[in-house]
Protein backbone atom coordinates (compact mmCIF):
# COMPACT_ATOMS: atom_id res chain seq x y z
CA UNK A 1 0.00 0.00 0.00
CA UNK A 2 2.43 2.85 0.89
CA UNK A 3 5.56 2.95 -1.44
CA UNK A 4 8.86 4.27 -0.07
CA UNK A 5 10.18 6.30 -2.81
CA UNK A 6 12.77 8.37 -0.26
CA UNK A 7 11.49 11.69 -1.83
CA UNK A 8 7.73 13.10 -1.52
CA UNK A 9 5.16 11.54 -2.75
CA UNK A 10 1.71 12.73 -2.04
CA UNK A 11 -1.29 10.52 -2.93
CA UNK A 12 -2.52 8.52 -5.45
CA UNK A 13 -5.99 6.85 -5.27
CA UNK A 14 -7.26 5.08 -8.36
CA UNK A 15 -10.57 3.07 -9.10
CA UNK A 16 -10.96 3.09 -4.74
CA UNK A 17 -14.50 1.28 -4.08
CA UNK A 18 -16.31 0.82 -1.19
CA UNK A 19 -19.49 -0.45 -0.24
CA UNK A 20 -21.63 -1.70 3.20
CA UNK A 21 -23.72 -4.35 1.97
CA UNK A 22 -25.42 -3.61 -1.33
CA UNK A 23 -25.03 0.11 -0.82
CA UNK A 24 -21.96 1.60 -3.00
CA UNK A 25 -20.67 4.61 -1.16
CA UNK A 26 -17.49 4.93 -3.36
CA UNK A 27 -17.51 3.86 -6.64
CA UNK A 28 -14.35 3.99 -8.59
CA UNK A 29 -12.78 7.16 -7.28
CA UNK A 30 -9.85 8.51 -8.41
CA UNK A 31 -7.87 11.27 -6.75
CA UNK A 32 -4.38 12.65 -6.55
CA UNK A 33 -3.40 14.92 -4.22
CA UNK A 34 0.57 16.68 -4.94
CA UNK A 35 2.37 16.96 -2.00
CA UNK A 36 1.75 20.13 0.09
CA UNK A 37 -1.19 20.56 -1.71
CA UNK A 38 -4.28 21.16 0.49
CA UNK A 39 -7.62 19.89 -0.70
CA UNK A 40 -11.09 20.23 0.91
CA UNK A 41 -13.19 17.52 0.82
CA UNK A 42 -16.98 18.43 0.45
CA UNK A 43 -20.22 16.15 0.06
CA UNK A 44 -23.41 15.97 1.57
CA UNK A 45 -24.40 13.99 4.77
CA UNK A 46 -23.58 9.94 3.75
CA UNK A 47 -21.79 11.23 0.60
CA UNK A 48 -18.75 8.84 1.93
CA UNK A 49 -16.24 11.73 2.51
CA UNK A 50 -15.64 9.73 6.11
CA UNK A 51 -15.52 6.46 3.97
CA UNK A 52 -13.05 7.86 1.90
CA UNK A 53 -10.79 9.24 4.38
CA UNK A 54 -10.51 6.20 6.42
CA UNK A 55 -9.97 4.54 3.39
CA UNK A 56 -6.65 6.73 3.14
CA UNK A 57 -6.12 6.32 7.34
CA UNK A 58 -6.35 2.26 7.26
CA UNK A 59 -9.10 2.45 8.98
CA UNK A 60 -11.02 0.49 7.11
CA UNK A 61 -10.08 -3.04 7.56
CA UNK A 62 -13.48 -4.03 7.87
CA UNK A 63 -15.11 -2.70 4.49
CA UNK A 64 -15.53 -4.50 1.72
CA UNK A 65 -14.61 -2.51 -2.01
CA UNK A 66 -11.04 -2.72 -4.15
CA UNK A 67 -8.80 -0.21 -5.67
CA UNK A 68 -5.18 0.91 -5.09
CA UNK A 69 -3.97 3.68 -2.50
CA UNK A 70 -0.36 5.31 -2.88
CA UNK A 71 -0.54 7.15 0.51
CA UNK A 72 3.19 8.69 2.07
CA UNK A 73 4.76 7.03 4.97
CA UNK A 74 4.09 9.42 7.67
CA UNK A 75 0.46 10.07 7.71
CA UNK A 76 -1.55 11.83 10.66
CA UNK A 77 -4.98 12.06 11.76
CA UNK A 78 -7.44 14.94 13.07
CA UNK A 79 -10.78 13.61 14.21
CA UNK A 80 -14.37 15.74 14.72
CA UNK A 81 -13.38 14.92 18.62
CA UNK A 82 -9.61 15.69 20.12
CA UNK A 83 -9.54 11.77 21.26
CA UNK A 84 -7.02 12.92 24.10
CA UNK A 85 -5.94 10.47 26.43
CA UNK A 86 -8.21 11.75 29.23
CA UNK A 87 -5.72 9.77 31.79
CA UNK A 88 -2.10 11.39 30.03
CA UNK A 89 -1.57 15.07 30.80
CA UNK A 90 -0.95 17.03 27.43
CA UNK A 91 2.24 16.45 26.75
CA UNK A 92 2.14 13.09 27.12
CA UNK A 93 -0.87 12.86 24.75
CA UNK A 94 1.03 14.81 21.99
CA UNK A 95 4.27 12.88 22.23
CA UNK A 96 2.72 9.27 22.56
CA UNK A 97 3.78 7.08 20.02
CA UNK A 98 6.12 9.58 18.48
CA UNK A 99 9.71 8.46 17.19
CA UNK A 100 11.73 11.29 16.88
CA UNK A 101 15.02 12.33 19.28
CA UNK A 102 14.32 14.27 22.13
CA UNK A 103 10.50 14.41 21.95
CA UNK A 104 9.53 16.22 25.58
CA UNK A 105 11.27 19.00 23.60
CA UNK A 106 9.59 18.63 20.61
CA UNK A 107 6.34 17.80 21.72
CA UNK A 108 6.80 21.08 24.35
CA UNK A 109 7.13 23.12 20.94
CA UNK A 110 4.91 21.62 19.18
CA UNK A 111 2.47 23.25 21.85
CA UNK A 112 4.08 26.49 21.61
CA UNK A 113 3.16 26.41 17.95
CA UNK A 114 -0.60 26.01 18.90
CA UNK A 115 -0.73 28.90 21.05
CA UNK A 116 -0.33 26.11 24.63
CA UNK A 117 2.81 26.58 26.04
CA UNK A 118 3.15 26.18 29.29
CA UNK A 119 -0.42 23.78 29.15
CA UNK A 120 1.85 20.70 29.14
CA UNK A 121 1.81 19.40 32.60
CA UNK A 122 -2.41 19.88 32.25
CA UNK A 123 -4.99 16.88 32.38
CA UNK A 124 -7.32 17.43 29.24
CA UNK A 125 -10.35 17.61 30.88
CA UNK A 126 -8.90 21.10 32.03
CA UNK A 127 -9.35 22.56 29.00
CA UNK A 128 -11.93 24.02 26.74
CA UNK A 129 -12.91 21.86 23.63
CA UNK A 130 -11.28 24.39 21.55
CA UNK A 131 -7.74 24.08 23.44
CA UNK A 132 -8.51 20.37 23.27
CA UNK A 133 -8.48 20.71 19.28
CA UNK A 134 -5.50 22.57 19.17
CA UNK A 135 -3.49 19.76 21.16
CA UNK A 136 -4.81 17.45 18.89
CA UNK A 137 -3.42 19.59 16.15
CA UNK A 138 -0.11 19.45 17.71
CA UNK A 139 -0.03 15.79 18.35
CA UNK A 140 -1.05 15.38 14.48
CA UNK A 141 1.76 17.56 13.25
CA UNK A 142 4.77 16.96 15.60
CA UNK A 143 5.66 13.91 13.75
CA UNK A 144 6.04 16.14 10.48
CA UNK A 145 3.45 14.40 8.57
CA UNK A 146 3.51 13.91 4.91
CA UNK A 147 -0.39 13.67 4.57
CA UNK A 148 -2.44 15.03 7.30
CA UNK A 149 -5.95 14.00 7.22
CA UNK A 150 -8.93 15.91 8.75
CA UNK A 151 -12.38 15.15 9.34
CA UNK A 152 -14.39 17.73 10.01
CA UNK A 153 -12.15 19.09 13.28
CA UNK A 154 -14.03 21.77 13.67
CA UNK A 155 -17.64 20.65 13.57
CA UNK A 156 -17.45 20.21 17.37
CA UNK A 157 -16.49 23.77 18.11
CA UNK A 158 -18.49 27.40 18.58
CA UNK A 159 -17.88 30.24 15.40
CA UNK A 160 -15.36 32.26 16.85
CA UNK A 161 -13.29 29.21 18.01
CA UNK A 162 -13.38 28.11 14.01
CA UNK A 163 -12.75 30.92 13.00
CA UNK A 164 -9.67 31.27 15.30
CA UNK A 165 -8.45 27.70 14.33
CA UNK A 166 -8.43 28.11 10.79
CA UNK A 167 -5.81 31.24 10.88
CA UNK A 168 -4.04 28.45 12.73
CA UNK A 169 -4.79 25.73 10.49
CA UNK A 170 -3.85 27.64 7.29
CA UNK A 171 -0.58 28.78 9.12
CA UNK A 172 0.57 25.75 10.44
CA UNK A 173 -0.08 23.90 7.04
CA UNK A 174 2.20 26.74 5.25
CA UNK A 175 4.98 25.98 7.60
CA UNK A 176 5.05 22.60 7.77
CA UNK A 177 4.02 21.73 4.09
CA UNK A 178 2.04 18.44 4.28
CA UNK A 179 -0.28 16.93 1.65
CA UNK A 180 -3.88 17.65 2.99
CA UNK A 181 -7.41 16.58 2.82
CA UNK A 182 -9.83 18.61 4.91
CA UNK A 183 -13.39 17.18 5.06
CA UNK A 184 -16.55 19.33 5.91
CA UNK A 185 -19.18 19.97 4.56
CA UNK A 186 -19.17 23.77 5.59
CA UNK A 187 -18.38 25.30 2.10
CA UNK A 188 -17.21 28.87 3.49
CA UNK A 189 -14.81 26.46 5.84
CA UNK A 190 -13.69 24.64 2.28
CA UNK A 191 -12.97 27.68 0.13
CA UNK A 192 -11.38 30.01 3.10
CA UNK A 193 -8.92 27.13 3.77
CA UNK A 194 -8.23 25.02 0.75
CA UNK A 195 -6.34 25.39 -2.38
CA UNK A 196 -8.59 23.16 -4.41
CA UNK A 197 -11.53 21.73 -3.52
CA UNK A 198 -13.17 18.48 -4.45
CA UNK A 199 -17.06 17.71 -4.03
CA UNK A 200 -17.87 13.79 -3.58
CA UNK A 201 -22.04 12.99 -5.35
CA UNK A 202 -23.10 9.72 -6.14
CA UNK A 203 -19.66 8.14 -4.85
CA UNK A 204 -17.64 10.10 -7.71
CA UNK A 205 -15.88 12.98 -7.61
CA UNK A 206 -18.47 15.38 -8.89
CA UNK A 207 -16.25 18.73 -9.10
CA UNK A 208 -12.67 19.16 -8.80
CA UNK A 209 -11.57 23.03 -8.40
CA UNK A 210 -8.53 25.17 -8.19
CA UNK A 211 -10.04 28.55 -7.28
CA UNK A 212 -6.79 30.55 -7.05
CA UNK A 213 -7.53 32.87 -4.37
CA UNK A 214 -5.57 35.13 -2.43
CA UNK A 215 -4.32 34.02 0.71
CA UNK A 216 -5.63 36.54 2.36
CA UNK A 217 -9.54 36.12 1.21
CA UNK A 218 -12.91 37.09 2.90
CA UNK A 219 -16.01 36.15 2.17
CA UNK A 220 -16.48 39.41 0.91
CA UNK A 221 -14.12 39.15 -2.31
CA UNK A 222 -16.30 38.67 -5.61
CA UNK A 223 -14.13 35.80 -6.26
CA UNK A 224 -14.95 33.63 -3.00
CA UNK A 225 -18.47 34.62 -4.11
CA UNK A 226 -18.21 33.12 -7.07
CA UNK A 227 -16.86 29.59 -5.83
CA UNK A 228 -18.92 29.46 -3.31
CA UNK A 229 -22.43 29.94 -5.46
CA UNK A 230 -20.79 27.30 -7.54
CA UNK A 231 -20.07 24.76 -4.53
CA UNK A 232 -23.46 25.39 -2.96
CA UNK A 233 -25.17 24.22 -6.45
CA UNK A 234 -23.17 21.56 -7.11
CA UNK A 235 -24.51 20.33 -3.44
CA UNK A 236 -27.72 20.75 -4.50
CA UNK A 237 -28.33 23.92 -2.50
CA UNK A 238 -29.35 26.83 -5.09
CA UNK A 239 -29.61 30.09 -3.42
CA UNK B 1 -41.63 34.43 41.79
CA UNK B 2 -42.48 31.27 41.05
CA UNK B 3 -43.82 29.69 44.00
CA UNK B 4 -46.65 31.94 43.09
CA UNK B 5 -48.27 30.87 39.74
CA UNK B 6 -50.37 28.62 41.35
CA UNK B 7 -51.91 31.03 43.57
CA UNK B 8 -52.85 33.71 40.97
CA UNK B 9 -56.64 32.71 40.25
CA UNK B 10 -56.93 32.55 44.22
CA UNK B 11 -55.14 34.85 46.07
CA UNK B 12 -54.64 38.33 45.16
CA UNK B 13 -51.23 38.80 43.73
CA UNK B 14 -49.14 40.63 46.56
CA UNK B 15 -46.68 43.39 44.98
CA UNK B 16 -43.31 42.48 43.50
CA UNK B 17 -40.69 42.80 46.20
CA UNK B 18 -38.39 44.76 45.34
CA UNK B 19 -35.32 43.04 46.30
CA UNK B 20 -35.71 39.25 44.71
CA UNK B 21 -35.73 36.83 47.77
CA UNK B 22 -32.69 34.00 47.44
CA UNK B 23 -34.08 30.65 45.26
CA UNK B 24 -35.32 28.24 48.02
CA UNK B 25 -32.93 25.74 47.69
CA UNK B 26 -34.34 21.52 47.16
CA UNK B 27 -31.22 19.70 47.80
CA UNK B 28 -30.20 18.51 51.03
CA UNK B 29 -28.04 21.41 51.97
CA UNK B 30 -24.46 21.22 53.20
CA UNK B 31 -23.33 18.16 55.06
CA UNK B 32 -23.08 18.08 58.94
CA UNK B 33 -19.43 17.95 60.09
CA UNK B 34 -19.05 14.05 61.79
CA UNK B 35 -22.24 13.83 60.97
CA UNK B 36 -22.34 10.04 59.68
CA UNK B 37 -20.63 9.44 63.42
CA UNK B 38 -24.02 10.88 64.65
CA UNK B 39 -25.99 7.87 63.96
CA UNK B 40 -23.93 5.03 65.61
CA UNK B 41 -22.84 7.58 68.50
CA UNK B 42 -26.91 7.20 68.91
CA UNK B 43 -27.15 4.07 68.94
CA UNK B 44 -23.94 3.18 71.36
CA UNK B 45 -25.51 5.89 73.76
CA UNK B 46 -29.13 4.11 73.84
CA UNK B 47 -27.33 0.74 74.23
CA UNK B 48 -25.47 1.94 76.88
CA UNK B 49 -28.82 3.72 78.52
CA UNK B 50 -30.62 0.26 77.80
CA UNK B 51 -28.18 -2.21 79.34
CA UNK B 52 -27.50 0.25 82.48
CA UNK B 53 -31.15 0.65 83.05
CA UNK B 54 -31.69 -3.04 83.39
CA UNK B 55 -33.96 -3.01 80.59
CA UNK B 56 -31.80 -4.90 78.01
CA UNK B 57 -31.05 -8.55 79.06
CA UNK B 58 -27.45 -9.16 78.87
CA UNK B 59 -28.37 -13.40 77.78
CA UNK B 60 -29.98 -11.47 74.68
CA UNK B 61 -27.42 -8.25 74.56
CA UNK B 62 -24.26 -7.65 76.56
CA UNK B 63 -23.88 -4.17 77.94
CA UNK B 64 -21.46 -2.37 76.09
CA UNK B 65 -18.29 -2.49 79.05
CA UNK B 66 -19.09 -6.22 78.92
CA UNK B 67 -17.99 -6.41 75.82
CA UNK B 68 -15.04 -3.91 75.82
CA UNK B 69 -13.76 -6.37 78.87
CA UNK B 70 -13.93 -9.18 76.91
CA UNK B 71 -12.56 -7.79 74.58
CA UNK B 72 -9.54 -7.06 76.61
CA UNK B 73 -9.35 -10.39 78.16
CA UNK B 74 -9.32 -12.44 75.16
CA UNK B 75 -6.79 -9.86 73.58
CA UNK B 76 -4.84 -10.75 76.94
CA UNK B 77 -4.81 -14.37 76.54
CA UNK B 78 -3.85 -14.74 72.53
CA UNK B 79 -7.42 -16.14 71.84
CA UNK B 80 -8.88 -13.24 69.74
CA UNK B 81 -5.34 -12.61 68.15
CA UNK B 82 -4.98 -16.33 67.03
CA UNK B 83 -8.71 -16.09 65.56
CA UNK B 84 -8.40 -13.64 63.74
CA UNK B 85 -5.17 -14.32 62.10
CA UNK B 86 -6.18 -17.73 60.92
CA UNK B 87 -9.89 -15.79 59.23
CA UNK B 88 -6.92 -13.20 58.05
CA UNK B 89 -4.72 -15.96 56.32
CA UNK B 90 -7.66 -17.78 54.88
CA UNK B 91 -9.53 -14.33 53.47
CA UNK B 92 -6.12 -13.30 52.16
CA UNK B 93 -4.90 -16.52 50.72
CA UNK B 94 -8.71 -16.79 48.95
CA UNK B 95 -8.74 -12.91 47.75
CA UNK B 96 -5.37 -13.42 46.37
CA UNK B 97 -5.82 -16.63 44.65
CA UNK B 98 -9.40 -15.70 43.22
CA UNK B 99 -7.81 -11.95 42.06
CA UNK B 100 -5.31 -13.57 39.92
CA UNK B 101 -7.22 -16.26 38.46
CA UNK B 102 -10.24 -14.02 37.82
CA UNK B 103 -7.78 -11.53 36.12
CA UNK B 104 -5.73 -14.20 34.24
CA UNK B 105 -9.40 -15.44 32.89
CA UNK B 106 -10.81 -11.82 31.52
CA UNK B 107 -7.82 -11.41 29.85
CA UNK B 108 -7.78 -14.72 28.01
CA UNK B 109 -11.27 -13.94 27.64
CA UNK B 110 -10.98 -10.69 26.62
CA UNK B 111 -7.99 -10.73 24.17
CA UNK B 112 -9.15 -13.77 22.63
CA UNK B 113 -11.93 -14.81 21.14
CA UNK B 114 -11.16 -18.36 21.47
CA UNK B 115 -10.72 -17.77 25.31
CA UNK B 116 -13.84 -15.52 24.93
CA UNK B 117 -16.36 -18.47 23.51
CA UNK B 118 -15.07 -21.34 26.37
CA UNK B 119 -14.80 -19.14 29.49
CA UNK B 120 -17.47 -16.17 29.41
CA UNK B 121 -20.70 -18.48 29.27
CA UNK B 122 -18.98 -20.59 32.52
CA UNK B 123 -18.21 -17.42 34.14
CA UNK B 124 -22.02 -15.72 33.54
CA UNK B 125 -23.59 -19.36 34.53
CA UNK B 126 -21.53 -19.36 37.84
CA UNK B 127 -22.98 -15.82 38.58
CA UNK B 128 -26.00 -17.53 38.61
CA UNK B 129 -25.55 -19.19 41.36
CA UNK B 130 -24.68 -18.25 44.75
CA UNK B 131 -21.41 -19.28 45.86
CA UNK B 132 -22.73 -20.13 49.33
CA UNK B 133 -24.83 -22.66 47.06
CA UNK B 134 -21.64 -25.12 46.07
CA UNK B 135 -20.61 -25.88 49.73
CA UNK B 136 -22.06 -29.11 49.87
CA UNK B 137 -20.33 -30.44 46.43
CA UNK B 138 -16.88 -28.65 47.34
CA UNK B 139 -16.58 -30.20 51.05
CA UNK B 140 -17.74 -33.73 49.18
CA UNK B 141 -14.44 -32.91 46.78
CA UNK B 142 -12.25 -31.00 49.09
CA UNK B 143 -13.10 -32.28 52.79
CA UNK B 144 -13.66 -29.68 55.22
CA UNK B 145 -10.09 -28.50 55.84
CA UNK B 146 -8.14 -25.12 54.74
CA UNK B 147 -7.88 -26.19 51.44
CA UNK B 148 -12.21 -25.45 51.39
CA UNK B 149 -12.03 -22.74 52.79
CA UNK B 150 -9.62 -20.99 50.25
CA UNK B 151 -11.14 -22.07 47.53
CA UNK B 152 -14.90 -21.14 47.90
CA UNK B 153 -13.52 -17.60 49.21
CA UNK B 154 -11.32 -18.07 45.73
CA UNK B 155 -14.08 -19.03 43.16
CA UNK B 156 -16.42 -16.12 44.92
CA UNK B 157 -13.28 -13.62 44.23
CA UNK B 158 -12.48 -15.18 40.90
CA UNK B 159 -15.93 -14.15 39.54
CA UNK B 160 -16.50 -11.01 40.72
CA UNK B 161 -13.36 -10.26 39.32
CA UNK B 162 -13.42 -11.74 35.81
CA UNK B 163 -17.30 -9.99 35.49
CA UNK B 164 -16.07 -6.52 35.88
CA UNK B 165 -12.49 -6.83 34.23
CA UNK B 166 -13.85 -8.59 30.92
CA UNK B 167 -16.91 -6.36 30.97
CA UNK B 168 -13.66 -3.05 31.44
CA UNK B 169 -11.98 -5.03 28.28
CA UNK B 170 -14.94 -5.71 26.35
CA UNK B 171 -16.01 -1.79 26.85
CA UNK B 172 -12.20 -0.45 25.67
CA UNK B 173 -13.28 2.65 23.28
CA UNK B 174 -13.17 2.11 19.82
CA UNK B 175 -12.47 5.58 19.12
CA UNK B 176 -8.83 4.92 21.27
CA UNK B 177 -8.12 1.72 19.53
CA UNK B 178 -8.36 4.33 16.46
CA UNK B 179 -6.37 6.88 17.68
CA UNK B 180 -3.25 3.85 18.66
CA UNK B 181 -3.39 3.00 15.00
CA UNK B 182 -3.20 6.23 12.94
CA UNK B 183 -0.26 7.57 15.65
CA UNK B 184 1.57 3.74 15.65
CA UNK B 185 1.76 3.11 19.18
CA UNK B 186 3.40 0.04 19.57
CA UNK B 187 1.56 -2.84 20.88
CA UNK B 188 3.23 -2.46 24.18
CA UNK B 189 1.87 1.54 24.52
CA UNK B 190 -0.93 1.06 23.22
CA UNK B 191 -1.75 -2.14 26.32
CA UNK B 192 0.30 0.46 28.66
CA UNK B 193 -1.38 3.35 27.94
CA UNK B 194 -5.32 3.03 26.27
CA UNK B 195 -5.98 -0.62 27.60
CA UNK B 196 -4.44 -0.66 31.32
CA UNK B 197 -6.25 3.08 32.22
CA UNK B 198 -9.49 2.34 30.61
CA UNK B 199 -9.81 -1.12 32.55
CA UNK B 200 -8.53 0.31 35.94
CA UNK B 201 -12.19 1.87 36.94
CA UNK B 202 -13.47 -1.10 36.73
CA UNK B 203 -10.89 -3.48 37.76
CA UNK B 204 -11.45 -1.51 41.01
CA UNK B 205 -14.93 -1.79 41.38
CA UNK B 206 -14.71 -5.85 40.66
CA UNK B 207 -11.79 -5.22 43.45
CA UNK B 208 -14.49 -3.83 45.92
CA UNK B 209 -17.26 -6.54 44.93
CA UNK B 210 -14.86 -9.18 46.07
CA UNK B 211 -13.58 -7.61 48.86
CA UNK B 212 -17.52 -7.68 50.07
CA UNK B 213 -17.67 -11.59 48.78
CA UNK B 214 -14.51 -13.01 50.42
CA UNK B 215 -16.05 -11.49 53.97
CA UNK B 216 -19.39 -13.00 53.32
CA UNK B 217 -17.90 -16.39 52.30
CA UNK B 218 -15.70 -16.28 54.85
CA UNK B 219 -18.05 -15.73 57.93
CA UNK B 220 -20.54 -18.67 56.16
CA UNK B 221 -17.84 -21.23 56.30
CA UNK B 222 -16.22 -20.23 59.32
CA UNK B 223 -19.74 -20.75 60.92
CA UNK B 224 -20.75 -23.94 59.02
CA UNK B 225 -17.25 -25.73 59.46
CA UNK B 226 -14.67 -24.62 60.80
CA UNK B 227 -12.23 -25.30 64.41
CA UNK B 228 -10.60 -22.13 64.61
CA UNK B 229 -11.20 -18.54 62.92
CA UNK B 230 -13.50 -15.58 63.87
CA UNK B 231 -16.73 -16.91 62.54
CA UNK B 232 -15.49 -21.01 65.08
CA UNK B 233 -15.36 -18.22 67.87
CA UNK B 234 -18.92 -16.39 67.60
CA UNK B 235 -20.56 -20.34 66.65
CA UNK B 236 -18.93 -21.19 69.93
CA UNK B 237 -20.50 -18.14 71.97
CA UNK B 238 -23.37 -18.94 70.66
CA UNK B 239 -23.79 -22.53 72.07
CA UNK B 240 -22.60 -20.90 75.60
CA UNK B 241 -24.86 -17.82 74.66
CA UNK B 242 -22.08 -15.32 75.20
CA UNK B 243 -23.46 -12.62 73.25
CA UNK B 244 -20.65 -10.83 74.80
CA UNK B 245 -18.08 -12.63 72.26
CA UNK B 246 -20.81 -12.34 69.63
CA UNK B 247 -20.59 -8.99 69.51
CA UNK B 248 -16.47 -9.14 69.85
CA UNK B 249 -16.33 -10.75 66.19
CA UNK B 250 -19.06 -8.58 64.56
CA UNK B 251 -16.73 -5.89 65.62
CA UNK B 252 -13.81 -7.70 63.89
CA UNK B 253 -15.88 -8.08 60.92
CA UNK B 254 -16.71 -4.78 61.11
CA UNK B 255 -12.90 -3.11 61.44
CA UNK B 256 -11.72 -5.32 58.67
CA UNK B 257 -14.05 -5.04 56.56
CA UNK B 258 -13.73 -0.99 57.24
CA UNK B 259 -10.12 -1.08 56.92
CA UNK B 260 -9.69 -3.13 53.34
CA UNK B 261 -12.53 -1.25 51.58
CA UNK B 262 -10.74 2.20 53.05
CA UNK B 263 -7.57 1.04 51.55
CA UNK B 264 -9.00 0.54 47.99
CA UNK B 265 -10.81 3.58 48.01
CA UNK B 266 -7.34 5.61 48.98
CA UNK B 267 -5.38 3.56 46.65
CA UNK B 268 -8.08 3.74 43.35
CA UNK B 269 -8.11 7.76 44.17
CA UNK B 270 -4.51 8.07 43.91
CA UNK B 271 -4.14 5.85 40.68
CA UNK B 272 -6.94 6.90 39.12
CA UNK B 273 -5.96 10.79 40.51
CA UNK B 274 -6.45 11.89 36.50
CA UNK B 275 -10.50 11.27 37.27
CA UNK B 276 -10.17 14.07 39.97
CA UNK B 277 -10.38 16.73 37.38
CA UNK B 278 -13.40 15.51 36.20
CA UNK B 279 -15.25 16.35 39.60
CA UNK B 280 -13.98 18.97 40.23
N1 LIG C 1 -19.81 1.03 9.33
C1 LIG C 1 -20.80 1.26 8.46
N2 LIG C 1 -21.75 0.31 8.23
C2 LIG C 1 -22.75 0.51 7.37
N3 LIG C 1 -22.91 1.62 6.64
C3 LIG C 1 -22.02 2.61 6.81
C4 LIG C 1 -20.93 2.49 7.75
N4 LIG C 1 -20.20 3.62 7.70
C5 LIG C 1 -20.81 4.42 6.81
N5 LIG C 1 -21.89 3.83 6.28
C6 LIG C 1 -22.77 4.40 5.25
O1 LIG C 1 -21.97 4.89 4.21
C7 LIG C 1 -22.45 6.12 3.75
C8 LIG C 1 -21.35 7.14 3.81
O2 LIG C 1 -21.00 7.39 5.13
P1 LIG C 1 -19.89 8.46 5.50
O3 LIG C 1 -18.67 8.20 4.73
O4 LIG C 1 -19.76 8.45 6.98
O5 LIG C 1 -20.57 9.82 5.02
P2 LIG C 1 -20.14 11.33 5.29
O6 LIG C 1 -18.90 11.32 6.10
O7 LIG C 1 -19.95 11.93 3.93
O8 LIG C 1 -21.28 11.98 5.98
C9 LIG C 1 -23.66 6.47 4.60
O9 LIG C 1 -24.82 6.13 3.88
C10 LIG C 1 -23.51 5.60 5.80
O10 LIG C 1 -24.78 5.23 6.27
MG1 LIG D 1 -18.50 12.01 8.09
Amino acid sequence: MATDTGELTGVRIDKLTRRFGDHVVLDRVDLQIAPGEFVALLGRSGSGKSTLLRALAGLDYDVAGDGELRIPDRVSVVFQDSRLLPWRRVLDNVILGLRAPNPRERGAEALAEVGLAGRERAWPTELSGGEQQRVALARSLVGEPELLLADEPFGALDALTRIRMHGLLRALCKRHQPAVLLVTHDVDEAVQLADRIVVLDGGRIAVDIRPGLPDSRTPRDPGFQEVRELLLRALGVTS
Amino acid sequence: MATETFSVATRPRSPVPAVRRARRRLGPGRPLPYGRLLGPALLLALWAAASASGLLDPRKLSAPWAVARTTADMISTGVLQEHVLTSLTRATAGFLIGITAGLALAVIAGISRIGEALIDGPMKIKLAIPTIGLIPLLILWLGIGELFKIVIIAVAVAVYMYIQVYAGLVGIDKRYVELAEVQGYRRSEFLRHVVLPGVLPQFFVGLRLSLTASWLVLITVEQINALSGVGYMMEQAQQYAQTDVILVGLAVYGIFGFLSDALVRVTERRVLSWRRTLAS
